[in-house]
């Protein structure tokens, strides 16, 4: 078990883009990780906000697209490995909506890298934080999301 | 915020189709609900939160500026109370919260703390202390997901406080009242797997007054430690001090024992569990089944008449394939139950044990597995370990060569009751070995990606005890430890380890890096680099036993999913808390004993044991349990019966029926589990999900993307 390689920490002045990324976690999985990630002290930036939710099949599509609406420059949506769903395969059935979801974005010309699903499980702290560290490193190379500037 | 919500929305409304619909769900939906719906209060009650900020010592305040998220959080909509305290798990703290909520008529309270799943409960309580009802509570984990997390950059972690606050408050405000489900507790238990670790809950169990089915795939009882010779540190007789135990269980009037059984299907949650058992075939009848067959004083009485004329022969599992046996056999002399077992899979069904069992009529060749249904309220999983296959770390020649062998056969090679009669042999030729080798850490602290990453934790013991017993028995042999760290941690076994030293026991520190065999006399070197003294050394010595590492049962994989449990990297069974909740796990009702959780040695085996009985007695002798009422709830007026959620459900809690002449989906509550499958794909947005419904989560996501300092 290593740590995520170092990220230097960036510069936050008025003006400058942060980028805004949402997480959704399941409960038993991804937010127990992260909870373990925690308790390891596994250093990650700061820019994923979490919202908890029971099973990863509790997501509906449109939370995901209504984030992007709003003008979240990345979403990750995460949750138990395949077979290890805590309501036995309420993951399965997020998947596939996600799958929807990354077909969508790429239709309406939204770089579908901005959006991710991952399966990390409540013993894998360690892969949560290069989960996190990657995500945010994505986002940063593909800049402020479209969306945003359209809105304006 | 409002303000500006407000013309974001509109501008998304305009635009995108599905937020108006989210919108829409929002306001409509209290007038909406039925006369089932949970009590709320009216849609005219402006929210009044509380939000409550933790010190946590230095936890959180060491990386996030505790005063300017004070500050912040006063400016958050809804926002009516806003306070902060060292420890707010601590009384104090609670009662903080507690007045708070009455002096400022709080509607909904945030505490931004550790992680919910940590101290969730505790301001629960204190929210219902306060007045209001438990469910208003919403926690903003600023310590696991935060503090901890971002220690080098204190400005990123205040700045992600601020916004995880804004978006606990966003979904506080939107809380309803909710009252937990109630559900009645089956007074039985299930404890599966039959080792040491099973025996001693099931025991535990029954003398407590409950009913107890434990099941063991194995045709005996007894486990792991029914293999051993010796214990330590005490030196005391495996089988002396497990058999007592193992009579026990055979006897309890509480205990059901199921033997040669394996859970085949699980249903239900924590106090009704509805557990499919497979009987797998025996093809042997035990006194009592055929007792109910009308076969009266037939019945297999264990007299072995059956064994004899029978032509199979095949490797004892039991005796780690040292010792034959024949296709209808037991394991050994002191199984419980005392009841043969034909093996379907080598039997040939000549019929020659028919004909010796004669009378007694216990042989049935045609037997079929059987399917038992049980009803039980809580369960423990303690199904044990395996051996890790150390011929896979080809430098030792396990397998190869035939004078090196797993501590397990060891084990066997100098037990009395063993294929030799307690005295250890050289498989090759049968002498005495005058030196033996024990290679430690065989396959355990192993980060080659070849082997087990974690410390077996008792290899060290018994190797220390094998030293032991065989300069107790051979005269003159000389055990050479090879070691990397002696771990010798528990109770009266540092005092054991200098006890072996000072028999006269060798040890070299250093991991063996290779084993060769002489071709003539088959003795082996033993080449590793002795760490202390820094130099080379090339043994030659008559016997290598490995101190293999341990692994999950090759079943527990199956065994855990059935039951909802997961595992760590390594497969051994996750705790739902490493340190206070050791015995538990994520499925309520259901717990973990001995070493199906991580290597463990036989007194921490019991002592775990003894916690989960303890642990699964709990709902059993309240009688009944809470629930958390997140169940899926249809809003008729939306519903177009249209079906695609009945097929989602995994638990088939759902159902179409007809209602005022129209189609809609009807949940039921005991069956739904609240994963929300079916409330994130209705397409009409008309499942409530209590406590995660859709306009709850969208304002989360709101509040974070539209509502902070932009």
């Amino acid at each position: 078990m290593s740590a995520p390689p170092e990220f230097p920490i960036p510069k936050r002045e008025p003006g400058v883009w942060q980028p805004k990324i949402l997480g959704i976690l399941c409960n038993w999985c991804s937010y127990a990780g992260a909870d373990l990630a925690g308790g390891g002290r596994i250093q990650y930036p700061p820019d994923v906000r979490v919202i908890r939710v029971m099973c990863t099949g509790r997501i509906d599509a449109l939370f995901v697209l209504k984030a992007f609406a709003d003008g979240a420059d990345g979403v990750l949506v995460s949750g138990c490995h395949f077979g290890d769903c805590h309501y036995l395969a309420g993951n399965f059935k997020g998947a596939k909506r996600m799958f929807m979801v990354k077909r969508l974005m790429k239709s309406i010309g939204l770089d579908d890298r901005r959006f991710r699903m991952t399966f990390v499980s409540a013993s894998e702290g360690t892969k949560w934080g290069a989960v996190i560290t990657d995500v945010v490193k994505t986002i940063n190379e593909l800049g402020p999301s479209p969306i945003k500037e359209f809105n304006k | 915020m409002a303000e500006k919500k407000k013309t974001t929305t509109k501008k998304t409304e305009t635009r995108k189709q599905e937020a108006p619909a989210k919108q829409d769900v929002k306001k409509q939906v209290p007038a909406a609900k039925g006369a089932a719906a949970p009590v709320k209060t009216g849609p005219s009650e402006k929210p009044r939160i509380g939000v409550f900020i933790c010190h946590c010592g230095t936890n959180i305040a060491g990386s996030i500026d505790i005063k300017e998220v004070e500050a912040y959080a006063k400016t958050i909509p809804n926002v009516a109370h806003v306070d902060n305290y060292q420890y707010i798990c601590s009384t104090p703290g609670q009662n903080k919260i507690i007045t708070a909520i009455k002096e400022h008529k709080l509607t909904g309270t945030v505490v931004a703390a550790c992680s919910p799943r940590l101290h969730e409960p505790t301001f629960r309580r204190a929210t219902k202390v306060g007045g209001l009802n438990q469910f208003r509570f919403e926690m903003a984990n600023i310590r696991e997901q935060n503090a901890w997390v971002h220690m080098h950059d204190p400005e990123g972690a205040t700045s992600k406080a601020k916004d995880t606050i804004r978006i606990a408050v966003a979904k506080a405000a939107l809380l309803q009242d909710l009252t937990p489900k109630t559900v009645p507790v089956e007074r039985a238990a299930m404890v599966v797997g039959a080792g040491i670790a099973g025996m001693q809950a099931a025991l535990d169990l029954a003398n407590a007054g409950i009913k107890t089915y434990l099941i063991e795939s194995m045709p005996s009882i007894g486990g792991r430690m029914s293999q051993l010779d010796k214990t330590f540190p005490t030196l005391d007789c495996s089988q002396c001090i497990l058999t007592p135990k193992m009579v026990d269980v055979g006897r309890a009037e509480n205990i059901e024992l199921m033997t040669y059984s394996e859970v085949d299907a699980v249903e239900g949650y924590i106090g009704n569990f509805d557990v499919t058992i497979r009987k797998k075939a025996r093809g042997v009848l035990s006194m009592a089944e055929a007792e109910a067959k009308g076969i009266s004083g037939g019945g297999c009485n264990g007299c072995g008449d059956c064994e004899a004329p029978c032509p199979v022969i095949k490797p004892n599992e039991f005796e780690v394939g040292m010792k034959p046996r024949k296709a209808i056999y037991i394991n050994h002399p002191q199984v419980v139950p005392l009841l043969y077992t034909i093996d379907f899979d080598s039997c040939i069904k000549c019929g020659l044990c028919v004909t010796a069992c004669g009378e007694k009529k216990a042989i049935d060749l045609e037997a079929k597995d059987e399917f038992v249904k049980v009803k039980v309220g809580t369960a423990i999983l303690a199904t044990g370990f395996d051996m890790f296959p150390v011929e896979k770390k080809t430098e030792w020649g396990y397998k190869k060569f035939e004078n090196v062998i797993t501590s397990l056969e060891f084990e066997r090679l100098i037990c009395a009751s063993g294929p030799t009669g307690g005295y250890p042999i050289r498989p090759s030729d049968g002498e005495r070995p005058k030196t033996v080798a024990f290679v430690l850490c065989a396959g355990s602290r192993d980060n080659t990606g070849n082997g087990k990453p974690y410390c077996s934790r008792f290899c060290c013991m018994y190797s220390l005890k094998h030293a032991h017993q065989i300069i107790e028995k051979i005269p003159g042999c000389t055990p050479i430890i090879f070691y990397m760290d002696i771990r010798s941690f528990g109770k009266m076994y540092e005092e054991f380890y200098y006890r072996i030293q000072d028999e006269g026991a060798k040890f070299i520190r250093g991991r063996v890096a290779n084993i060769l065999e002489d071709p003539k006399t088959k003795n082996l070197h033993v080449f590793a680099d002795d760490t202390l003294l820094n130099r080379p050394v090339d043994m030659e010595v008559d016997l290598v036993v490995l101190a293999a590492a341990v692994q999950p049962m090759e079943d527990t994989e199956r065994t855990r999913k059935l039951f909802g449990v997961s595992c760590t990297g390594d497969g051994w069974l996750q705790e739902a808390h490493p340190k206070l909740n050791p015995c538990g796990t994520t499925t309520a009702g259901v717990f973990l004993a001995g070493v199906c959780q991580g290597p463990k040695d036989i007194p921490d085996t019991v002592a775990s044991a003894e916690g989960a009985a303890s642990a699964a007695s709990i709902p059993i002798h309240m009688g009944e349990v809470e629930l958390e009422p997140y169940f899926a709830t249809c809003i008729e007026e939306r519903c177009a019966g249209c079906g695609m959620c009945v097929n989602l459900c995994p638990f088939t809690a759902l159902a179409l029926v007809e209602k005022d002449g129209r189609t809609v989906m009807e949940v039921t509550e005991a069956k739904c589990k609240g994963c929300g499958t079916c409330g994130g794909f209705c397409p009409g947005g008309a499942i409530w999900m209590n406590h995660f419904a859709t306009p709850q989560i969208v304002a989360q996501i709101d509040a974070f993307l539209l509502g902070g300092e932009q």
